[in-house]
């Protein structure tokens, strides 16, 4: 299984906790994270990645293992620890304030 | 016992108060959505406990709520806004041509007839029709297709704000995008043309009377004469007496006619209320006096509104969708500020109370008459 982190606001929309679990078959990925996410959790479509180009919105983070993740490429796999279940998958409302 | 239920979207989440037909006793409850923008909440006229909402947050995007019990739960909806066929281009800050990109909804427009019905105006700026409730959307692309690449985002954004329904004709919608201009359907939204005779934007546009360009901030109309638009503009009010074939201006001895909202009285089709603005860049009231000007000649003339409001050191803004009425016998006339207050007028505005006062900036202000 799969640890995902969800930002409050999340948690809220999918009425769940700070973290869930979820299962990907596969590689695993970015997208096939987030693909998962969203199978499960219906209401959390476009609110993480753009409903028509699946492109992370402006304003949210990945990070995993203490890396932020938000730059690499959808598809490249994810850490070791995140596919073993060792340590979650974050998913973070990025820094805006002023 | 009848009553009203103000609807107040806020930039930190929904709240809905409530009073009895007095409108003397408020209660507030919300935040619904706390944290997140709400645009916009309107009630359905056919099934009152029906109340859609505009849920938006820059982190995580548009969220469509509905209620069937009068804002009691929320249901979340449908948040697929695509826009149909080829995704076409506008013009950008820069003046270079940049693609239609969906961002949120500012407006919901339950319909005059059908519960299931609503419309929603979008940003980057199209209409959306939905006739399941919410679930599902449909944009009319014919709009764009109205010389699009003209169309030009405002400060705020390039937003469709206003949709006014003919009440004597279904295939009539009425439709304004700040900064492209007001458009009109009369076939039920298979082809829609500009409505601009007569308005001017003098300081806006290098060609002040083009077709596209405008900066309208919203339009009224009372519902009993659907032909008779009142409109704030970017600067200047006007009206129309043709459903918007044509426009003068009706700004007379305003203090200015910059402003945002625009509404008219509930049973005095010729009653127009609008919030002067100092200007384009000071948005505040004039000399820092909070007035609400009402005219009772459908403009023109105009006199000042102070009793009960900050009349020394008032710097809010009062922003498109923030002011509306109710239908009781004596009229009821609110809006909210960015300052966080809801002032309401039992009076048709002679006198004002604030009904809240410690808000978010309100974003929006819609009312419900209660049976």
């Amino acid at each position: 299984m799969i640890r995902v982190i969800l930002p409050a606001h999340l948690q809220t929309l999918a009425r769940v906790g700070r973290e869930v679990e979820i299962e990907v078959t596969g590689p695993v990925t970015q997208r096939t994270v987030l693909d998962a996410l969203e199978a499960t959790y219906p209401i959390l479509r476009g609110t993480i990645r753009d409903r028509v180009t699946q492109r992370r919105r402006p304003l949210i983070r990945f990070f995993a293992c203490e890396r932020d993740l938000s730059h690499e490429p959808p598809d490249s796999p994810l850490p070791e620890e995140v596919a073993t279940g060792k340590e979650a998958f974050w998913i973070v409302g990025a820094m805006a304030g002023g | 016992m009848s009553g009203v239920r103000v609807l107040v979207g806020t930039r930190k989440g929904g709240f809905i108060l409530t009073s009895d037909e007095r409108r003397e006793q408020w209660e507030v409850s919300g935040p619904f959505f706390s944290g997140w923008q709400v645009m916009h909440m309107k009630g359905s006229p056919v099934d009152p406990n029906r109340i859609y909402a505009s849920q938006y947050d820059d982190w995580f995007g548009q969220m469509i709520q509905r209620s069937d019990d009068g804002g009691v739960t929320w249901e979340p909806m449908g948040n697929e806004f695509q826009y149909e066929g080829e995704v076409t281009t506008h013009e950008w800050y820069d003046g270079t041509q940049h693609p239609w990109e969906f961002k949120r909804i500012w407006h919901l427009e339950p319909s005059l007839t059908e519960t299931d019905v609503v419309y929603a105006g979008g940003e980057d700026a199209a209409l959306f029709r939905s006739d399941d409730g919410g679930k599902t959307w449909q944009e009319y692309s014919a709009l764009r297709a109205v010389k699009g690449p003209l169309w030009a985002p405002g400060a705020g954004g390039m937003c469709l704000h206003t949709i006014i329904q003919d009440p004597t004709n279904a295939d009539r919608l009425i439709v304004a995008v700040s900064a492209a201009g007001v458009f009109r359907t009369d076939d039920g939204g298979k082809t829609w043309r500009p409505i601009t005779r007569g308005i001017i934007s003098r300081w806006e546009l290098a060609d002040p009377d083009a077709e596209i360009g405008h900066c309208i901030h919203s339009i009224a109309m009372h519902p009993s004469r659907p032909n008779v638009l009142f409109m704030q503009k970017h600067w200047d009010v006007l009206r129309s007496d043709d459903g918007g074939d044509s426009w003068y201006e009706v700004s007379g001895n305003l203090p200015s006619d910059f402003g945002f909202p625009i509404a008219v009285h509930a049973h005095e089709p010729e009653t127009i209320y609008v919030v002067p603005i100092k200007s384009d860049s000071e948005h505040y009231p004039v000399d820092g006096k909070l007035r609400v000007y009402r005219s009772r000649t459908g403009g023109n003339e105009w006199e000042a509104l102070t009793n009960g409001l900050p009349q020394e050191h008032c710097y809010v803004n009062i922003l498109r969708d923030a002011m509306a009425v109710d239908s009781l016998e004596s009229c009821g006339i609110y809006f909210g500020t960015t300052g966080g207050q809801v002032y309401a007028s039992t009076n048709s505005g002679d006198t004002w109370t604030a009904i809240a006062g410690h808000l978010p900036p309100v974003l929006s202000v819609e009312v419900q008459t209660l049976p």
